[in-house]
Formats: C-alpha cells, sequence, structure tokens
C-alpha cells in the first residue's frame, strides 16, 4: 500500500537518506532499529512529507506524495506520533481529539464528540476528557496523541519512538495499545530503540545505517540469524548493555 | 529581627507613596474649584463639565485613541507576522535582520523621529495624522516582534507538525493552532504598542503637521501657557479606564486558571 522508491535526503551537505527503498503491505508492522543519527527520524517524516525529500518517490496507493497539490487530503490517511506527544497545549484532551476532524470538514462536531467518545474509551482515557495536557502523565498523553491520530481514521500509523520520553513503568500502556491497534489490522511503521519490543511485536524489522537499508527481513531473520556485518555489530552492542 | 522587618515595610510604604502619591495629587485636583494646583480649595465637578466643552482637548484625545489603536492593530498584524516568519524559515541575512529589529527599540526617540521626518520630507509626504499613524506603527512593530518571539520555542514548530500530519493547511494551522499557542505574546506586544502609542511625545512632536494634534503633544505645548485642571480631570478619566481595563483583564485571566483548576 505504501510504496518508497530510491528516497534521498541531504542537510546541507551531510547525506542523510542515500536512496532507500520499501515496500509496505496492507497490515504490515514494520520496525525501523538503527545507530543514533542514522536517519530513522528523518525517513519516518519523510513518509508523510514532512520533511520534503530531495529525491525519490513515496506512493501511497497509488498517489505520490512528493509535490502533490492534494498533499494535505492524503496526509489524513496517514497518523504520526511523536516521542513528545506534541499535544495542543491550550486545549483540553476532548478538542485535542476533535479539532482535526470539525475543521477539516470530516464530521460534524456532535458526531465527532461520539466518535472521541468512543475512541477514549478504547484508550481508557475517558474520565480525562476535560483536562488539559499538562494535568496528564506521559503515558496518558501519548495515548491521547494516538486517540487523536486515530479520529482520522489512518490508513497506516507512523511512531518515532513513541515510548522514549515515558518513564518505564508507562512504556506497558503504550505498547499494549499500540498491540491492540495491530490486531485490528492497523498498518504500523515504528522507530524505537525498545528492541525488545520491535523483536517481538514487529512482522518485518529493518536496519538502517550509513543512510541505507542495510538488511530487512523477518524479526527472527534480523535478530536470530543477522547476515550483515553492521548489523550484528549493532545487536552485539546491544546485548552488551 | 523586629527592627528589619520595621524597616522592610518602612520602605515599601516608601517606595507606594514614591510611585502612587503625583497620580493621586492629580485626582485630587481634578475635583479642585481653585484654578491653581497648589492649595485644595472646594470640591467641584467643574472642570469635568469644562473639559466637556473643550473641544481642542477633546479633538487631540480623539485623535490619540485613534492612532493608538489602528496603530496597535497594525503593528500587531505585521509583528506578529514577522516574528513567525523570522523563527520558521531560514534565508540569507536572517541573522542580521534579527539584529537589525533591536536598533528602533536601543536608539534615542529623538533620532529615529529626526530619520522619519526626513523619510517623509523626501517622500513629498504631507504630515499630519497619517504621519503620525505610520510612525507609531514603525516603531511599534519591533516591540511586538520581540513579544511575541518570546513564546516561540522549538516545541511550537513540532506542535504545528502534529497539525500538518493531520492534514491541516498552512494556514488553518496558523490560525488554529499556533496563534493561540502565541497568544500571550501577542497580546502583551499589542498592550505595549498600545501604550507606547498613547503617551507618545517625541516621535508624534517631529512628525505631525500643523493643526494636526495628540493628547500627549496638546498638554505639553500647554506647558508654557499653563495647565488648566480640565487636563487633571481628563487624565483621571484616562486613568479610570486604564483601571477598569486592567481589572477585567486580570479577572479573565483568574478564572481562566480556575476553570483549569476546576477541571483537576
Ligand atoms: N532539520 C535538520 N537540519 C539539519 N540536520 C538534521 C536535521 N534533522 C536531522 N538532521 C541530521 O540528520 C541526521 C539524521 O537524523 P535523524 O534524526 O533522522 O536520526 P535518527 O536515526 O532518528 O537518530 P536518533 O536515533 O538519535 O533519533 C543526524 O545527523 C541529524 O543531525
Ligand atoms: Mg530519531
Amino acid at each position: 500500500m505504501l510504496e518508497v522508491k530510491n528516497l534521498k535526503k541531504s542537510f546541507g551537505d551531510k547525506k542523510v537518506l542515500k536512496g532507500i527503498d520499501l515496500t509496505i503491505n496492507r497490515g504490515d508492522i514494520i520496525g525501523i532499529i538503527g545507530p543514533s543519527g542514522c536517519g530513522k527520524s528523518t525517513f519516518l517524516r519523510c513518509l508523510n512529507l514532512l520533511e520534503k525529500p530531495d529525491s525519490g518517490e513515496v506512493i501511497l496507493e497509488g498517489d505520490n506524495l512528493v509535490d502533490n497539490k492534494d498533499l494535505e487530503r492524503i496526509r489524513r490517511k496517514i497518523g504520526m506520533v511523536f516521542q513528545q506527544f506534541n499535544l495542543f497545549e491550550n486545549m483540553t484532551v476532548l478538542d485535542n481529539i476533535t479539532l482535526a476532524p470539525t475543521l477539516l470538514k470530516v464530521m460534524k462536531k456532535g458526531k465527532a464528540e461520539k466518535e472521541a467518545d468512543k475512541l477514549l474509551d478504547k484508550v481508557d482515557l475517558k474520565d480525562k476528557k476535560n483536562n488539559y495536557p499538562e494535568e496528564l502523565s506521559g503515558g496518558q498523553k501519548q495515548r491521547v496523541a494516538i486517540a487523536r491520530s486515530l479520529m482520522m481514521k489512518p490508513e497506516i500509523m507512523l511512531f518515532d519512538e513513541p515510548t522514549s520520553a515515558l518513564d518505564p513503568e508507562m512504556i506497558g500502556e503504550v505498547t499494549n495499545l499500540m498491540r491492540q491497534l495491530a490486531k485490528e489490522g492497523m498498518t504500523m511503521v515504528i522507530v524505537s530503540h525498545e528492541i525488545n519490543f520491535i523483536k517481538n511485536f514487529c512482522t518485518r524489522v529493518v536496519f538502517m545505517s550509513d543512510g541505507v537499508i542495510q538488511e530487512e527481513g523477518t524479526s527472527e531473520d534480523i535478530f536470530m540469524n543477522p547476515k550483515n556485518s553492521k548489523l550484528k555489530n549493532f545487536l552485539s552492542k546491544i546485548n552488551n548493555i | 529581627m523586629n527592627k528589619n522587618k520595621l524597616f522592610r515595610n518602612l520602605f515599601i510604604i516608601l517606595v507606594y507613596i514614591f510611585l502612587f502619591l503625583p497620580i493621586i495629587i492629580l485626582i485630587l485636583y481634578s475635583f479642585n474649584d481653585s484654578k491653581m494646583n497648589i492649595i485644595f480649595t472646594h470640591f467641584t465637578l467643574r472642570w469635568y463639565q469644562e473639559l466637556i466643552h473643550n473641544q481642542e482637548l477633546l479633538n487631540a484625545f480623539s485623535n490619540t485613541l485613534i492612532i493608538a489603536i489602528t496603530s496597535t492593530a497594525i503593528s500587531t498584524v505585521i509583528g506578529t507576522i514577522s516574528a513567525v516568519g523570522l523563527f520558521k524559515y531560514k534565508f540569507p541575512g536572517k541573522n542580521l535582520i534579527n539584529g537589525l529589529i533591536y536598533i528602533p527599540i536601543v536608539i534615542p526617540e529623538i533620532v529615529l523621529g529626526i530619520s522619519l521626518l526626513s523619510v517623509y520630507t523626501l517622500s513629498k509626504l504631507e504630515l499630519g495624522i497619517g504621519t503620525i499613524l505610520l510612525s507609531h506603527i514603525a516603531f511599534s512593530i519591533p516591540y511586538v516582534i520581540t513579544s511575541v518571539r518570546s513564546t516561540l520555542n522549538p516545541m511550537t514548530s513540532q506542535i504545528e507538525e502534529a497539525a500538518y500530519d493531520l492534514g491541516a493547511s498552512k494556514l488553518k494551522t496558523f490560525w488554529y493552532v499556533t496563534l493561540p499557542m502565541i497568544f500571550p505574546g501577542v497580546v502583551s506586544g499589542a498592550a505595549l504598542a498600545f501604550t507606547l502609542s498613547l503617551d507618545d511625545v517625541v516621535i508624534s512632536y517631529f512628525t505631525a503637521g500643523p493643526g494636526s494634534n495628540t493628547l500627549p503633544l496638546k498638554i505639553y505645548s500647554m506647558i508654557k501657557t499653563g495647565i488648566t485642571p480640565d487636563v487633571n480631570a481628563l487624565s483621571s478619566i484616562i486613568l479610570l479606564i486604564t483601571i477598569v481595563v486592567l481589572t477585567v483583564a486580570t479577572i479573565y485571566q483568574t478564572k481562566t486558571i480556575q476553570k483549569r483548576e476546576m477541571a483537576k
């Protein structure tokens, strides 16, 4: 459903992505791992054009997003969850969730609020509806952020280190929610340093280093039978912690 | 210990007297029957009545209000857009422009007044309310920019990205997401612009034409002929308006804070 072809991106004269090809099928749960600074976030941000690629294509269900005049409409189909939650701080939880669908005329206000109630129930935050983000814990904020994305009924969700800013005891509530989404068939791309979560959760794992995909395969391939020397090196470092 | 406390209280009282005594005297004398601001004779509302008939003073006051409101509105819009643009976009010469913004704030008003006057003379603009307005807009913009800029930070851009990802256009994101975030800076910038315009003498003095008069200019020129008590009356009214506006703003602020507390 999402196809990336020869994606390149530089910042100034620093080449961050040097030609990435990846095909994502419906229902895939793809984990992206790699050393810090190898371009994982940049790659994810190129998928919804928060970062404009220098060249290459990002094709979602037949539409190339690069230089697309209809980008705003296509972006609704991509939900992104950020490390720092990026909630609208001056709005209540309910307003955070209903702002986009009502503003973009996807739903009427009444329908949006009903939908929001359902989603808040799903992420177990019904009683926080009228609270402001500053009154929530990190885990609760991230669940609100996920609910906010789900309101737009995305076809695919991108997670950029969704648990890195959380206290350890709150990681579970977010990963459990992600597991639930997976069960419902959501297509997901996840960048995370939680190697065990990636290992147990993802159907496919991509190892990035030096601006290219060094190796990709099933979780088993990558973690049990790594072939690429850089990947072996990366895994041995992790296992030494 | 006790002595310390005594000194502290005395100090606070002195500071308050120093700050408020002139204002209290001004209000008192606006009700004084004597034409001289020296001794208090009888209570009267005469100056308030006279004020209503002092067309010149009232004209100057309405000019001042029109200029202050218009220049605040225009400089707030331009200043806010500039601050956001300067924060967001990278372009050659950005650092230079960022630095230059402070120049109108730090150079002496008198220099700014003279330079504005020479620009108007060179471009053959007729001096009057229009040129005063232009000047006030010009000197207010840097204050608005600085004020709005203080509310912008990397988190602001990240939160905007969340809006883009949800499918919002740049315009909608600015209006519904960015503006509410930076609103405190916009309001304080506007308040600053308004007060600066309201009591500006120096720059208005250089850029006003014959016949165009603002209240501060009018009062300033009256020093030579003697300030009449109806100026005290007018000042008291302005003071009252200021206090009412301030009170309303404070109540509004505490209300919103309380509302948030309640939500917990
Ligand atoms: N806006 C930018 N301007 C300039 N350089 C950037 C920008 N964004 C990222 N970079 C650089 O691009 C490289 C890749 O960054 P990126 O954030 O994609 O790495 P990452 O793999 O997500 O790292 P981490 O695991 O630490 O999050 C880094 O060297 C970073 O300094
Ligand atoms: Mg990253």
